[in-house]
């Protein structure tokens, strides 16, 4: 093979931007130049760096997040890389095929943007605002509330247990979360409550 | 949970991920790390690497753990017990024991009361019409001074070391070839491995996950293990344990929590309508040392629930009124677990019904009837990041999900929510650390945290409450608020309010110009709560990790003294920072480390000292107060007392859909105390309509149903397959690539065919047993192409102590088609 033809096979290959025409034209003496030229800078420039941890499995590699915009500072934040975090004891920088791949969670085409109904029999979905949603929600629960609620058992012995209306909370989400989750479901007397964890 | 805590005291991984470079061998059975927790994972390699650790796999499959295993041996799904039962005989019979962690640290010398008894699959106390037992045998003779009798000698038939040997006993090499499939000499090889580990200086490590979770006796296989890594003495120790790698980020954190129908925070129970006053309540939960100098830390019960019930309802909370005892609801069953929730709404009796990050149609068994049930509720709330198959229940999509959209009346209301990436706080890992978080990223369109959700829906109910009155309002209304925006409080509150703070003033009774306690001050940890109101704590165990040094769970120093593997400065682990549970018995009766090259902790005559917080008061002498201090003996229990359904020593039991019949008691089918609800029980089907085992498993690239909505793994794993060996495809003329039909009783699904040498038949009971595998990662949302989850081919049942389905071992058919679904 001919070792010229293999260079600019080798630069085309290498993406750059460049037009083989363009590489023939500046002669190979230039290509260096041109060469730095077409190569954009470095994408983590100028981004604000969070640390996280992996929301999938419970190993809980830590990851660092790369956005633009600083929300600190007021400013929105868009999210524009995902790595391994270097400092984590377990993971060490490291992340599997899933972690890898986060930032494709966070910008999935099937996240969902605003509180939608899907009214009886209906075969859609529409927009409503946050307050509708939750107090539609607060309505259905206090009426099921009021009309289910068990004071006392058969024996009359005080037992205070709402069983028409159940929960199942997210093992993904945060212990603080879960906290909260808990006081309100528990304080309206839930017992249908249950997590991941068995499954 | 169900079956760390019944054997240890606590239900959880008892060592960390960076722990298991330590360790001299590991065994995968029940899990398939190597692709479901990669990065965990590499801490068996750096093991491997560094210290010649080795690793043995025992699995259906040939997973891409088994790829990288010194020894791995193929095993029938659900006939794990029927194999460690036969180490656990291998072990004795051959007196490869740590006889001096044995006597000490465990119940064997213990000796059990005479009307317990076992023959032919059953203990005393049956009765078949409950699927229940009776068993109040099931326990310790206890002396004249209240404490357990004791036969150091191990001589007394009686004792449970004689109990267990005779239990095993069936379990012989050539049974466990004949009930696992596992080739007699593959089995002698990995005994001998693991039996080698009873030196007091080797320490094996087990690490599985829901391989044996999802089975109709799930609690009893890990149960089963732990057992034997006692009587081999690895618990406790660096490089030892019980290693559940828990499957989601914060499982672990939900579960300590209590988001469980039975459950208070911090492993607290749920009164039942059993105890109508508080204290009938207490009087269960006494927790008196079951002998001399024992810790048994659970006496602590009532600084634990008076702390929690003024952390929910404060000042409403008073000695007078118990505590407000009535606000907490009353349990009339076992728990409203998941199945049973379902069978309620099946049954139409559930009107309202809140999934927050979880997609139960895809989740839970038998599709079909989720369907069903989530077409009665009035009103099914799914708060999600993600646009998920239940969310669209009512949505056609072929034969993907062939539903009459018109005729399903429930009303939808569909709330998006942050991701993970655009939130604060702490996610506990399988490990126990607790690492705080930070948000990076600004949530999409109106998508919202989860705690301003339920704060929001909390305040609107509440609010009608105060408007319109209704039924007992007092438990909603008088709930502990006190955020400084009532509608969306911090992280950090919340992260406070778990770790408790001081009500009142405690006056020091010692020197009275002193105070113990200052009102306002959060608690130093769960050494400071108090049972008269004065403290108040959200999660007792979770108290120390956020007082007044700060947030201890943002903590990232990750320095680690003499490469320990520890880290203890790094995050923040329940309990106390402790890193590796029981770690007191990683010395012996003298406080002397059993290997000096692996010390954890030590005794240097007056306190334990070591790399790690002890896991036993400071200044507990060794030999006189045993390291298991959540247990009211003091030890570790290879006889679990009444603690298990099932028993109190773990004995196979076929899955409730098996290829071969039960082959200790024929008449038995599946687990005898796992509940069954009617219905389900008619929808079990037969070997000889359903020949062939199948068994559901996930793949590298993907997250449960989560990661189909992410392009890359999309791309990777694009497509449902199901996984069969080369001799069933040639016996059913399958196509490697060619669509096939998989059905059983409960529901059918096409999928290409994936012929590999990684599943081969296996010969059990005389019988070639074909195995089928079944991925579960395809819905009809997201990236990928619309397939099936295994969940449409399930049995309904759980296992009889946690309830977790039964999707490792299940009958179907199998037959090549023509060509796939209709969308």
């Amino acid at each position: 093979m001919n070792m010229q033809l293999s260079r600019r096979r080798f630069m085309i290959g290498a993406g750059a931007g460049l037009a083989g025409t363009t590489i023939g034209a500046l002669g190979f003496g230039d290509v260096e130049t041109a060469y730095a030229a077409a190569i954009r800078p470095f994408k983590l420039l100028g981004t604000t760096e969070t640390r996280n941890t992996c929301t999938y499995c419970a190993v809980a590699c830590g990851i660092i997040m790369y956005s633009k915009g600083n929300l600190a500072k007021g400013e929105k934040a868009d999210i524009i890389h995902i790595e391994g975090d270097v400092d984590h004891p377990t993971n060490r920088g490291t992340l599997c095929p899933k972690g890898a791949a986060l930032l494709d969670f966070v910008h999935a085409e099937t996240r969902l943007t605003y509180p939608r109904v899907r009214k009886p029999s209906s075969d859609k979905f529409e927009r409503v605002t946050w307050d509708y949603a939750l107090d539609r929600i607060a309505r259905f629960m206090k009426d099921d509330r009021d009309q289910n609620f068990i004071a006392k058992n058969a024996d009359g012995v005080t037992v205070n247990r709402w069983l028409s209306t159940g929960f199942l909370a997210a093992s993904a989400t945060s212990n603080e979360t879960a906290w909260l989750t808990f006081k309100v479901a528990r304080s309206a007397g839930m017992l249908v409550f249950d997590n991941q964890a068995r499954v | 949970m169900s079956s760390l805590g019944p054997t240890f005291g606590r239900g959880a991984m008892t060592n960390s991920w960076t722990d298991i470079k330590n360790t001299d061998l590991v065994l995968i059975m029940g899990g398939n790390a190597a692709e479901a927790h990669p990065c965990g994972f590499k801490w068996v390699t750096e093991a491997k690497a560094n210290r010649g650790a080795r690793l043995i796999v025992v699995d259906p499959r040939f997973t891409r753990s088994a790829s990288v295993a010194d020894v791995y041996a193929p095993i029938r799904q659900g006939s794990d017990i029927a194999f460690i039962n036969g180490l656990i005989n291998y072990c004795i019979q051959n007196d490869k024991v740590q006889w001096e962690y044995t006597k000490a640290y465990t119940n064997a010398t213990y000796l059990v009361k005479d009307g317990f008894g076992y023959q032919d699959g059953l203990f005393t106390g049956y009765d078949e019409s409950k699927r229940d037992y009776d068993r109040s045998t099931w326990d310790y003779q206890i002396g004249d001074d209240g404490f357990i009798v004791v036969d150091d000698t191990l001589t007394n038939p009686r004792c449970v070391w004689n109990l267990l040997k005779e239990h095993v006993s069936i379990y012989t090499p050539e049974f466990v070839e004949r009930v696992c499939g596992t080739p007699k000499e593959k089995f002698l090889q990995v005994a001998k491995m693991i039996a080698a580990t009873s030196a007091k200086d080797k320490f094996m490590t087990s690490m599985y996950a829901l391989g044996w979770t999802q089975h109709s006796k799930g609690s009893q296989n890990i149960r089963n293990m732990a057992m034997l890594q006692l009587i081999l003495g690895n618990i406790g120790v660096r490089g030892g344990g019980m290693n559940a790698l828990r499957g989601h980020s914060n499982i672990q954190g939900l579960t300590d929590l209590g988001l469980m129908s039975h459950l208070i925070p911090g492993y607290l129970d749920i009164p039942t309508d059993g105890a109508p006053t508080f204290d009938k309540y207490m009087s269960t939960h006494l927790f008196k040392p079951l002998l001399p100098n024992q810790t048994s830390y659970w006496q602590n019960y009532r600084k634990f629930i008076v702390s929690f019930q003024k952390a929910m309802w404060g000042a409403a909370a008073t000695k007078d009124n118990d505590w407000a005892y009535d606000y907490l609801p009353k349990l009339d069953v076992d728990a409203y677990d998941i199945l049973r929730a379902f069978e309620l709404m099946h049954q139409g009796k559930i009107n309202v019904y809140f999934c927050q990050g979880f997609n139960p149609l895809l989740a839970f068994p038998n599709r079909h009837k989720l369907t069903t049930a989530l077409s009665k509720l009035k009103l099914l709330v799914v708060m999600d990041p993600l646009d998920t198959e239940t969310s669209r229940f009512w949505e056609n999509h072929g034969e993907y999900n062939d539903v009459d959209t018109a005729n399903i009346q429930t009303e939808v209301i569909q709330l998006p929510t942050t991701c993970f990436a655009e939130e604060t706080g702490s996610l506990t890992n399988s490990g126990r650390w607790l690492q705080w978080h930070w948000t990076g990223g600004t949530p999409p369109g109106e998508a919202q945290h989860d705690i301003w959700i339920m704060a929001q829906l909390g305040q609107r109910l509440k609010a009608l409450y105060e408007k319109e009155g209704g039924t007992f309002p007092d438990p909603i209304v008088n709930l502990t608020w006190n955020y400084k925006n009532p509608g969306d409080p911090t992280p950090e509150e919340l992260a406070r309010e778990l770790n408790g703070s001081v009500l009142e003033t405690v006056p020091d009774p010692a020197d009275s110009t002193k105070v113990l306690l200052e009102k306002g001050k959060q608690l130093l940890n769960f050494s400071q709560l108090r049972d008269d109101g004065t403290t108040s704590c959200g999660c007792w165990i979770y108290s120390g990790c956020f007082n007044e040094a700060g947030n201890n769970m943002a903590r990232r120093d990750n320095s680690d003294r003499d490469d320990a593997g520890v880290f203890p400065n790094w995050a923040w682990a329940w309990p106390l920072n402790r890193r590796i549970l029981y770690n007191a018995a990683s010395a012996d009766v003298t406080g002397k480390p059993w290997d000096p090259t692996r010390k954890l902790l030590w005794w240097n005559g007056t306190v334990w000292t070591g790399y790690d917080v002890p896991d036993i008061a400071p200044n507990a002498k060794p030999g006189v107060v045993s390291p298991f201090i959540m247990t009211a003996e003091g030890t570790a229990r290879l006889f679990a007392r009444t603690l298990m359904r099932e028993g109190p020593f773990p004995v196979h039991y076929e899955p409730f859909e098996s290829p071969i019949p039960n082959p200790i008691n024929p008449k038995i089918r599946g687990n005898p105390a796992a509940r069954v609800f009617a219905d389900d029980l008619a929808q079990f089907g037969d070997a000889k309509e359903f020949p062939y085992a199948a068994t559901s498993y996930r793949l590298t690239e993907h997250f449960h149903y989560w990661t189909k909505h992410c392009k890359i793994n999309a791309s990777l794993q694009p497509e449902f397959f199901v996984e069969i060996s080369e001799e069933l495809a040639k016996e059913k003329s399958i196509a490697n690539a060619g669509w096939v039909r998989v059905w059983s009783k409960r529901g059918s699904v096409k999928a290409k065919a994936y012929v590999t040498k990684r599943i081969r038949p296996l010969i059990c009971d005389g019988k070639t047993v074909h195995i089928v595998g079944i991925p579960l990662h395809w819905g009809f949302m997201g990236e990928a192409r619309k397939g099936f989850g295994p969940n449409s081919l399930t049995p309904f049942v759980g296992d009889a102590n946690a309830e977790t389905p039964e999707f490792k071992a299940f009958l179907v058919n199998i037959e090549a088609i023509s060509s796939g679904p209709v969308a």
